[in-house]
């Protein structure tokens, strides 16, 4: 049986999936950043103390991140979106995150 | 010849699962240009088994972080009580008690704890575009690229956590807990 299927399909629900894992990716860099610069967040980000800090930022970009998705894949089910701009804004996002979880960056925004 | 319980385990999230997905980014990328580029046509048999190999490697890249940051890294970052001067059972306190080796942690630790979500994010991102769009991805090249990119950002991110994940291990392996013996020697030479 060949993979062809006549259901209509449009891009926005992968476009959903690629800019919700963008988004995903920034909150666990602005998370890890204010963890990092802010010892109150990284005490309330230490949701299990064994692993710290980690685990409040890893859990909660998880939530960002399946939210995201739900909501975008709600909005978008059915349309087509302009894809350039999807994949152009989680380039910059996926860079700010890469950026932000990157410690001698994350020194330089610190001044450290 | 004998390994401890947490040599075991940090052996089996390095090793075991960033190894393996780090190879089986080879395939992954060989199912996307067969089926997104080249334009190969699947059987729905095959098309199942891609899906099933992609999946495979979404699980395989949540169980090594979630091994990762919930197994190995306490071991790794526990506190030695006070009046310890052999830091031998502290990674991260043998590695930042000297200049020569704190950079291990300070860059390497702290990178690679938080860099490798990266990929089962991206990694889950990748099996639920290529599930949903099957052989039809291809008629959408802009999110095919995406989908190539996301693929491409998994593998450095694995690539990066692995790196500092065996540097940590050489420079101050995680040890500990009860011993299993693997073998007995014979006393030979």
């Amino acid at each position: 049986m060949a993979d062809t299927s006549a259901d209509p399909i449009t891009n926005g629900p992968g476009a959903a999936t690629v800019l919700a894992a963008a988004i995903g990716a920034l909150t666990l860099g602005v998370l890890a950043l204010l963890g990092d610069a802010f010892p109150k967040i990284s005490a309330a980000l230490n949701l299990w103390k064994p692993t710290g800090a980690l685990s409040g930022v890893t859990d909660a970009a998880i939530l960002v991140w399946l939210l995201a998705w739900f909501l975008l894949s709600r909005r978008w089910q059915a349309r087509t979106v302009n894809m350039k701009a999807v994949n152009w804004t989680s380039v910059a996002l996926f860079v700010v995150a890469a950026a932000f979880t990157f410690p001698p960056t994350m020194d330089l925004l610190q001044g450290k | 010849m004998e390994i401890t319980v947490r040599d075991a385990v940090t052996v089996l999230h390095g090793m075991g699962f960033g190894a393996i997905l780090l190879l089986g980014f080879s395939g992954a990328f060989f199912i996307l240009y067969s089926s997104a580029f080249a334009g190969h046509p699947w059987t729905g048999r095959q098309r199942s088994v891609a899906n099933g190999y992609l999946i495979g490697l979404a699980v395989l890249a949540w169980i090594a972080v979630l091994a990762g940051a919930y197994i190995v890294y306490p071991w790794y970052r526990a506190a030695p009580p006070p009046g310890v001067i052999d830091f031998a059972d502290y990674p991260k306190r043998l590695l930042t008690a000297s200049p020569l080796t704190s950079g291990w942690h300070d860059v390497g630790m702290e990178w690679k704890e938080h860099c490798a979500w990266f990929s089962p994010i991206a990694l889950t991102a990748v099996a639920a575009i290529v599930i949903r769009y099957g052989g039809r991805l291809g008629a959408f090249p802009g999110l095919r690229n995406a989908v190539v990119a996301l693929l491409a950002l998994a593998f450095l991110s694995t690539g990066v956590a692995g790196f500092f994940g065996a540097m940590l291990n050489k420079y101050a392996p995680v040890r500990g807990g009860p011993e299993i013996v693997l073998m007995k020697s014979e006393g030979h030479g």
